[in-house]
Order: structure tokens, then C-alpha cells, then sequence
């Protein structure tokens, strides 16, 4: 069995859901606190690829990364980034992809914090930094832990995105959900098979892991 | 000194309010704000703080501008220490942490020390906030506003949910360190014995606007005391008995029985504030005995 594609899928995942986290501490921290009025549209960008279908996503991705495009010939003179049909363009649009999976629990958690604790740090002296990472995030490490997860988890199952703009090459944008689409066009269904199999356990149990992270952080075991 | 003079447009259940302050509060003084719940008493130490910024208007503290044209100073510059309702002890930090978060960097380390042995913190200083009983927590919230070296002191309701012993105990230290530390105090009570107890003026806000300010003693028993046996308490039952009425009324956490006319009981409800006076003209004195 080729493990490639299961291999670039987890790597894939991992920096996806690396860069995720620290960028959606910054954004849940500004739409926590934030009262300005463009908060609704931000929040609506933000969950978007909740609700579209994944294709809509890959098309718009694949029109402007393509180097035939001012802003993909921009990418490729500035900064000689190709996105389309390589691993940093997966990246990219998976972290567009994902991005609600990480900021709804993060955001969710701030939001549930009572503002006399952010405001209590204030007042002994401490700025928003400090604030944040001493008191905020400390305080919702269960809701962090789900982010985490469940980004990880949303990225592994991607597939319409991957398959607009990565296409299908392998080593470098062909994982495991476009493997078995793979294999299932060639007939290949034990293959197929093999793939789906070990998808279908992990996401059964990274589930699992974040129902029971759930449960207890109920019980305020993890706080 | 304080010199608020402030206006702010605040959303209440019923509408909007405008929220109007003009008072000067002399360094050293100990404030009571009182007044029916939503007149605008927690929003006055949000904006005193920095919480919330006022519409208009100036903050002056000391000489120093706090706030004047929408400029305001940052809220980690005012050397306020807040006890707010619900305490807001950090839950990631054990006692001594919490303490020792509150505390300027600079601060020797034995003062943390020293101000946990003195608010009986020793045996709680490795335990989480979480497993703390309210008496507890509020000592804590106690111990780590004065870790601050705060000016200002404020207080939003920080006695209610506690039980009339450590209550009467937490008012004696709250009282010490507001004079010892020489601090500017205001503190938002409902509770009229605490207020004539710890406050020197008492200022009274009802729907965003000031509307007496006064001693305790002129605030809550409008007449003169000649003498005469007053005590405030709390109606907590009334029953007719023939063509009597007995109204029972709690002064402190004593019960006690009153014989009242028709006329008087007419306009008393259960849970109204009340004053029990006596005409007693010759009042006997007993010693306790323990």
C-alpha cells in the first residue's frame, strides 16, 4: 500500500491547523471584545466555507491564484509563490477552509469568560497581551483543545477544495480523500477500501476525543 | 480628590438613560452609592475605572486628567483596585498566584507574604479559586485589591452573597484598610447597617441621576435622633391577631416582634426597609454575659 497520500494528508492537517491557531487567537480576541460594526460581516466571511460547497471555494482559489491573473502573476513575481497545484496553495485554501473550525470554539470560549476577569488584569496594570496569554486563553484551554481538533479533523476530510486547485499529483497535493477518489475511478476498490477504512476509524476517534473533552470540561476537570 | 462631572447614554430593560454625574469626592473618603437596582450604580465605577467611557464631560483625580474630550487614560495607569460582584479571581491561578498577579513588579516579596497572613490566607494560598467558599474568595479578592497598592478602592456589592458573621468580620477589614492605607473608597451597598457602618457619605442614584447626598445617619432616618432607640430592619412577616398587628422585623440577624395599629401596617409590604423606633423613656441597660 502506497502511504504517501496519507502521509502528505497528515502533514497537510498539521500545518493547517499550526498557522490556524495562531492566527485565530488574534481574530477570536478582536470579535470577542470588538463592538465596531463591521463585526457581523467578519463573522460571515469567517463561517462561509461552513455553508458553501467546497467546489465554490476551489473555483474562486483556482481563478485568482492562476499565474494567467493579476493577483496570481503578482504572488509569482513577488514573492514566486504558485498556488495553484502545489502544497502551499493546499495550505492556504485549506486554512480558508477550516478557519470557522478553529475561531467558533475559540470565540465561543472568550465570549463565556465574565469581562470582569480581562478587566480585573487591566486594572492591576497588565496590557492585552499579558491579559490574553496569562489569564484569557489559560482559562478556556478545552475550547482550545476543540479548535484544535476539530481543524485538524476538517482538514483531513477536505476534498472539493484540494481537488480544484491541487489536482492530483503525487507527493505533492495528492492526499488520501483524492487517493480513494483515485482508486474508485480505476476500479481499485481494496485500495480504496484500505484508505477510506483508516479515515473513517480516525475520524470516528477524534471525535470521540473532543465529545469527551467536552464531558469534562463540564466538570472542570481540564480547567 | 475626584471631580466627575459626566454624562453617558446607557441601554436599560427600559430604554435608554442618561446617566449624569457632577460630585466631588475628597481623598480619604468612603462612599456609599446606594440606590434601586439599575440606576446606574455599577456603570458609575465602570466609568470611574475605565471600563466604560463617558459621552462627555471630565474625570479629574489628584490633578490629573483621567478623562476630558474623548481623551481618556488607559485603564493599567489609574490605580484603581475593583472588587467586582462576582470577584473575578483568575481560575488558572492558585491563590497566591492571584495575589501575586495583582502585585507591581517591583514589590517585595514579603508583602505578598505579609498580606496573606494577614487576611488568614495561609492554609488556601496553594488551593484553586474554584474550591474557595464565598468568605474565602472575598478574602482573596481583598487580599489581591490591596496587592495593587491601589488610590482608589471600589466596591460593587462585595458583601451580599455572605452569610451575617463573616460579613460583620469582612466589614472590620475592609474598614482597617481603607484607613490605614489613607484609600479613597466607593462602595455600592443595598445594605443600610454595612452603609452606616463603613461609609462617611452616602450618595443616592435612582434612574442615572444623583438624588441626595448626605451623612448615612441624615440619608436613612430623616428626623432628628433625640434620644429615642432606632433600629433599621427588614419587614419579614405581618399578621393580623384580632384587631392588632404583629410585625416581625429582622435588625441584624435578630428577629424581632412589633406591635403595629391598622393605619400603620396599611402601606408596609414584606421586604421594605424599615425604622423600629421606641419612646422608651427609660431604657434599662443589661450586661451581657458570655
Amino acid at each position: 500500500m502506497d502511504w504517501q497520500p496519507l502521509i502528505l494528508t497528515f502533514q497537510l492537517a498539521f500545518i493547517t491547523t499550526l498557522l490556524l491557531f495562531i492566527i485565530a487567537i488574534p481574530i477570536s480576541h478582536w470579535l470577542s471584545f470588538t463592538k465596531s460594526k463591521v463585526k457581523p460581516i467578519i463573522e460571515t466571511i469567517i463561517s462561509m466555507p461552513i455553508v458553501l460547497p467546497p467546489t465554490v471555494l476551489g473555483f474562486y482559489f483556482l481563478l485568482a491564484f492562476s499565474p494567467g491573473n493579476t493577483f496570481g502573476s503578482w504572488l509569482d513575481n513577488t514573492f514566486g509563490l504558485q498556488l495553484v497545484f502545489s502544497f502551499s496553495g493546499l495550505v492556504l485554501a485549506s486554512m480558508i477552509y477550516s478557519l470557522p473550525f478553529m475561531v467558533h470554539p475559540i470565540l465561543s470560549g472568550l465570549s463565556n469568560l465574565p469581562d470582569s476577569l480581562s478587566n480585573a488584569s487591566y486594572l492591576m496594570g497588565h496590557g492585552k497581551w499579558r491579559t490574553l496569554t496569562k489569564v484569557l486563553l489559560p482559562n478556556i484551554r478545552p475550547s482550545l483543545v476543540s479548535g484544535i481538533i476539530l481543524s485538524f479533523a476538517h482538514t483531513i476530510g477536505e476534498f472539493g477544495v484540494i481537488l480544484m486547485i491541487g489536482g492530483n499529483i503525487p507527493g505533492k497535493t495528492k492526499v488520501a480523500s483524492i487517493a480513494i477518489y483515485d482508486e474508485v475511478e480505476s476500479m481499485n476498490y481494496a485500495a480504496a477500501n484500505r484508505y477510506s477504512l483508516i479515515l473513517f476509524l480516525m475520524a470516528f476517534f477524534i471525535l470521540l476525543s473532543v465529545y469527551l473533552i467536552n464531558r469534562n470540561s463540564k466538570n472542570q476537570s481540564l480547567i | 480628590m475626584i471631580d466627575i462631572d459626566i454624562k453617558k447614554e446607557l441601554q436599560s430593560p427600559d430604554g435608554t438613560m442618561i446617566l449624569a454625574l457632577n460630585e466631588v469626592i475628597k481623598q480619604g473618603e468612603f462612599i456609599a452609592l446606594y440606590g434601586p437596582s439599575g440606576a446606574g450604580k455599577t456603570s458609575t465605577l465602570e466609568l470611574l475605572a475605565g471600563i466604560m467611557k463617558p459621552d462627555e464631560g471630565h474625570i479629574k483625580v489628584n490633578g490629573e486628567s483621567w478623562f476630558y474630550n474623548s481623551k481618556s487614560l488607559p485603564i493599567q495607569d489609574r490605580k484603581i483596585a475593583y472588587m467586582f460582584q462576582d470577584y473575578a479571581l483568575f481560575p488558572n491561578m492558585t491563590v497566591e498566584e492571584n495575589i501575586q498577579f495583582a502585585a507591581k513588579k517591583n514589590s517585595p516579596k514579603t508583602r505578598i507574604a505579609d498580606l496573606i497572613k494577614q487576611m488568614q490566607l495561609d492554609e488556601l494560598a496553594d488551593k484553586f479559586p474554584r474550591s474557595l467558599s464565598g468568605g474565602q474568595k472575598q478574602r482573596v479578592a481583598l487580599a489581591r485589591a490591596m496587592a495593587q497598592e491601589p488610590n482608589i478602592l471600589l466596591l460593587d456589592e462585595p458583601l451580599s452573597a455572605l452569610d451575617t458573621n463573616t460579613r460583620l468580620s469582612l466589614q472590620n477589614y475592609i474598614k482597617e484598610l481603607h484607613q490605614s492605607l489613607g484609600l479613597t473608597t466607593i462602595m455600592i451597598s443595598h445594605d443600610i447597617s454595612e452603609i452606616i457602618k463603613l461609609a462617611d457619605r452616602v450618595i443616592k442614584l435612582d434612574n442615572g441621576k444623583i438624588t441626595g447626598i448626605g451623612t448615612p445617619v441624615e440619608t436613612f432616618m430623616q428626623r432628628e435622633l433625640s434620644g429615642k432607640f432606632k433600629f433599621t430592619g427588614e419587614v419579614i412577616n405581618i399578621q393580623q391577631q384580632g384587631f392588632i398587628y404583629i410585625v416581625t422585623v429582622l435588625i441584624q440577624n435578630n428577629p424581632i416582634k412589633v406591635i403595629a395599629q391598622k393605619t400603620e401596617v396599611e402601606d408596609l409590604e414584606i421586604g421594605e426597609k424599615v425604622v423600629v423606633a421606641s419612646k422608651a423613656f427609660n431604657p434599662i441597660v443589661y450586661k451581657l454575659t458570655k
